[in-house]
């Protein structure tokens, strides 16, 4: 250790303040003028923290099992008449698929039609929340075996989450549909008409430039459009509620306070990226 | 009395010392790691970081020098993924702030402590809003900011109850021979 005389080292720990809050100024600056190096730095520390975050993510699992567990216990009685009610018009529903699948099949055969090739996904295991107060997302454990890239999206069991930001080599970011900074592209089922789903940092992103004479009708269902080729076209996302203000917001079917697998499709798409990392575009990899 | 000087410090007191010196720093950040993990709820790291800077910036500020507050703050950017800065910022401020009425907060009871770190959790969180909003450049919601100062608020008398043993343990160490 470097001997320093008493007053210096008083002087020196009195100076340490003010200096480390202009390294904090300075640091922000930094963070602002090169996305691209707080990015890996980013990155490369939740590459490092994910092994952790894997193994803690078991008993933390457990944990939250149990508690679900005890609430679904409670709500069972109520949940049984619900599902009752449902099979029975869940079972209408399959009589109304099987007619309408024998009349596609036939249709499909007068037209001599192909079918668009059904898109393959991966599973991978939602390991830290990714965001902070200000941002809505989640951390990713990929590994050598699962490659993922930016401008993927990601579904839950239920519906779409959100879409992949970055990329590390053990961990990836994905961006929740709900936070401020995400807007997708989205299809009204019934109309068939295009919008755009802006996220607000609450549980309901909100539809945004419905064309015109077009009205988003209260509990219709929103899937994703294809639009640009930015995104496989006709996957869930939500339904849309029109909120006391008079906004329509989408319901979305994803659980995205209860996440832990989350399947990435494989689009071979360029995707949609926030801005600051448009610049950099990354080609599909050859396989 | 003439005495023998002191033998030079050995290999296992050094360590011993610095385990205790950096004992509350690696706790703070061990604990932000483990708060990362999802629960579904707002993210309690900044929370967690606000708590641990200003307990023992009050009452043991040479556990948690410039510097710890500083790598807290990186990490606690870092972990959320929040404009790179803020916190470092919010938390070298609360850390100065804290310093400069440690003598008159050390005193007070438990309650008035926790009014008093309630005021600096309201002035963190207006703050990180503003610098968001400022370095984003878009209106966040404010709802998360008030997350944050209820979970922070809400967060205090738990953890200091555990820092506050963990301090009595440190002072216990020390005036043991």
């Amino acid at each position: 250790m470097i001997r320093l005389s008493i007053p210096l080292r008083q002087a020196l720990a009195r100076l340490s303040l003010p200096v480390l809050i202009a390294v904090a100024f300075g640091t922000m600056l930094l963070g602002k003028a090169d996305t691209v190096l707080v990015e890996r730095a980013r990155m490369a520390l939740s590459d490092a923290l994910a092994p952790i975050y894997s193994a803690m993510s078991e008993p933390i699992g457990a944990v939250r099992g149990v508690v679900r567990e005890g609430r679904d216990l409670l709500a069972m009685r109520s949940e049984n008449a619900a599902l009752r009610e449902e099979n029975e018009r869940l079972r209408r529903w399959q009589a109304a698929a099987l007619a309408l699948e024998g009349e596609v099949a036939l249709l499909r055969r007068q037209l001599s039609f192909t079918p668009e090739g059904s898109t393959s996904f991966r599973t991978a295991r939602v390991v830290a929340d990714g965001g902070g107060t200000y941002a809505r997302a989640v951390l990713l454990a990929t590994g050598p075996d699962l490659q993922v890239r930016k401008g993927q999206v990601a579904l839950d069991e239920r519906g779409l989450a959100g879409r992949i930001t970055e990329v590390g080599s053990r961990s990836a970011r994905v961006l929740l549909v709900t936070d401020i900074n995400s807007r997708m592209p989205v299809t009204l089922e019934n109309s068939r008409a295009r919008a755009i789903m802006a996220g607000t940092n609450t549980a309901r992103p909100r539809l945004q430039h419905w064309p015109e004479g077009v009205l988003p009708a209260e509990g219709e269902r929103i899937v994703t459009s294809s639009d640009q080729n930015l995104l496989p076209a006709g996957l869930p996302v939500g339904e849309v509620r029109w909120s006391a203000s008079g906004a329509p917001e989408i319901e979305l079917y994803a659980r995205l306070d209860r996440m832990d697998l989350l399947r990435i499709f494989d689009v071979g798409l360029a995707g949609i990226l926030p801005p600051e990392a448009v610049a950099r575009p990354e080609p599909r990899r050859g396989r | 009395m003439v005495g023998r000087r002191e033998p030079a410090p050995g290999l296992f007191r050094r360590l011993d010392g610095w385990a205790r010196a950096s004992l509350p720093t690696v706790a703070a950040a061990l604990m932000m790691i483990m708060a990362a993990a999802p629960v579904g709820l707002p993210s309690a790291v900044p929370a967690i970081a606000l708590v641990s800077v200003f307990f023992w910036s009050v009452f043991r500020p040479a556990a948690m020098p410039p510097p710890a507050v500083f790598t807290i703050g990186l990490l606690q950017d870092m972990l959320t993924f929040a404009p790179l800065g803020v916190s470092v910022f919010i938390l070298l401020l609360v850390h100065g702030l804290a310093m400069r009425w440690r003598r008159q907060l050390a005193r007070q009871s438990f309650l008035v402590v926790w009014l008093a770190f309630c005021g600096f959790a309201t002035v963190a969180a207006l703050l990180g809003y503003l610098l968001t909003a400022l370095l984003g450049w878009t209106l966040p919601p404010p709802i998360s900011g008030l997350h944050l100062l209820g979970l922070s608020a809400g967060f205090y008398p738990a953890l200091s109850f555990l820092l506050t043993r963990a301090h009595a343990a440190i002072r216990l160490a020390e005036e043991r021979p």
